[in-house]
């Protein structure tokens, strides 16, 4: 039987107001990691976990380099670092390159967690402007993870879930609407 | 391009069990997630065929292992980043050092160097560079080579510039470099008190003492037995009443040396108050 122990949700353009949306009706009691990648200004940091802490009952922080990644809780990636997962399940920061002009890019996280999660793995890509994130969800599916993609008719900006349609060959591609209840049912061993 | 999976763990391990044993490069306490991207980026860039080609040429060819260490290593930086830290430095810092006869500064992994000028220009405004030895070490000669050339894309100037002015800064930042077809080249005067040299964190030992070490978004590379061992190097390393700064991500909270340093300010910044 499948078992999420982490959902990575990556966006860009349009992907902040997606999240405002779905955090709420986003269950208290999964049984999983959520880690969230958004492209965004830098300096922004101890605003956006604001913003989103008071959309929902779960653990809302920023992730920390070799922090341990416990279940029930949501981490967002400190904006200008990479934000990378360990086999050890720990996050780590890298000051390398831009990767798709973005860091944190949504290709690193998604990569290095499928590396780690291998199949207990899910990837959600949201509204953007960029490709980022398509190869990672690409690299999540060939080890076995979900990889979901944000309906493209929903998105305030198109592109970037256009990609993963046309390239990563998705599990789903969801509407706003129907996201919070697939990811509450990702604890249940779909 | 997707260079995820071009290099497997195992490939990792062994790639780090030649290079200790050959070279004498010790990566085996650096994250594995952030290596192995680095190693295969460099895989991919270098356009080899095989492993076996990469590993050989790593081995081998000593040029080329020079390139390797370069390439599996962060180097980039920027002058004045996180302007509120640089802040810090002049406002409050640095003049507190002016007590001293001699100030000696450690910049620990200073990469190309835009650190290493960017303190030179806030010591220089302060009235300190004459009186001050900016030690700028890293494990890399390619990039101490560049740092000591003191030359930056003129590209850059402008954000920059922007750092500068956001970091307190109010002369004319354009007046620190002449320009030369696309590279900035930064007034002599600022490396005339600059020591580059190799150290490597993960191996070398403690070389002087100082009243101020910098070391920012090399640690984030390391895992938490190696931090705690550079750290404590770092501690061997700083005067009493001296001041370790760190990148915006990192701490030394938790580590074995926590307990005889103070936090200073908001910024990553602390200062050793003695056993």
């Amino acid at each position: 039987m499948r078992k999420t122990a982490a959902l990575v949700i990556g966006g860009s353009a349009g992907s902040l107001d997606v999240l405002l949306k779905i955090l709420p009706q986003i269950s208290p009691n999964i049984g999983f990691s959520i880690i969230i990648v958004v492209h965004r200004k830098q300096g922004t940091d101890s605003l956006l976990s604001d913003l989103l802490s008071h959309r929902t009952a779960l653990k809302v922080k920023e992730a920390d380099e070799k922090e341990k990644i416990n279940k029930g809780y949501i981490y967002i990636a400190p904006s200008d670092y990479h934000l990378l997962i360990e086999k050890d399940f720990t996050f780590s920061l890298d000051y390398s390159e831009k990767i798709n002009y973005s860091r944190p890019s949504i290709d690193v996280t998604f990569q290095t967690a499928a590396d780690a999660y291998g199949d207990q793995l899910a990837c959600l890509l949201l509204s953007g402007s960029n490709a980022d994130g398509v190869n990672g969800l690409i690299s999540a599916k060939k080890n076995g993870g979900i990889t979901l993609a944000q309906d493209p008719e929903s998105a305030q900006v198109k592109y970037m879930p256009e990609q993963a349609i046309l390239r990563a060959n998705v599990s789903a591609v969801l509407k706003i609407e129907e996201m919070a209840n697939y990811i509450n049912s990702l604890s249940l061993n779909p | 391009m997707s260079q995820a999976g071009v290099i497997s763990d195992e490939q990792v391990e062994i790639l780090i069990n030649d290079v200790l044993e050959h070279h004498g490069y010790d990566f085996t306490g650096y994250s594995r997630a952030s290596l192995k991207r680095r190693l295969s980026r460099l895989y991919s860039l270098d356009k080899h065929l095989s492993f076996a080609e990469f590993r050989y040429k790593t081995l081998n060819d000593d040029v080329y292992f020079k390139h390797f260490v370069e390439g599996v290593t962060v180097n980039v930086t920027e002058m004045f980043r996180d302007p509120s830290f640089y802040r810090l430095l002049r406002k409050q810092i640095l003049p507190n050092l002016n007590t001293y006869p001699f100030i000696r500064i450690w910049l620990a992994g200073c990469s190309t160097g835009e650190e290493a000028y960017s303190i030179a220009i806030l010591l220089k405004e302060l009235n300190l560079l004459q009186k001050s030895l900016i030690y700028a070490t890293d494990i890399n000669p390619t990039v101490l080579e560049k740092a000591s050339n003191g030359m930056f894309p003129l590209s850059q100037m402008k954000s920059y510039s922007e750092n500068y002015i956001a970091a307190g800064g109010i002369k004319d930042f354009s007046s620190y470099y002449s320009a030369n077809y696309n590279l900035a080249k930064f007034d002599e005067e600022l490396k005339r008190k600059m020591i580059f040299s190799t150290h490597n964190l993960v191996s070398d030992r403690s070389f002087n003492e100082f009243q101020l070490i910098l070391c920012r978004n090399v640690l984030i590379y390391f895992d938490r037995p190696l931090q705690f061992r550079v750290l404590q190097l770092f501690d061997q390393s700083l005067e009493n009443l001296g001041y370790l700064a760190l990148g915006t991500k990192e701490t030394i909270d938790f580590s074995p040396i926590s307990a005889t340093y103070k936090k200073v300010g908001t910024e990553k910044v602390w200062r050793k108050v003695g056993a």
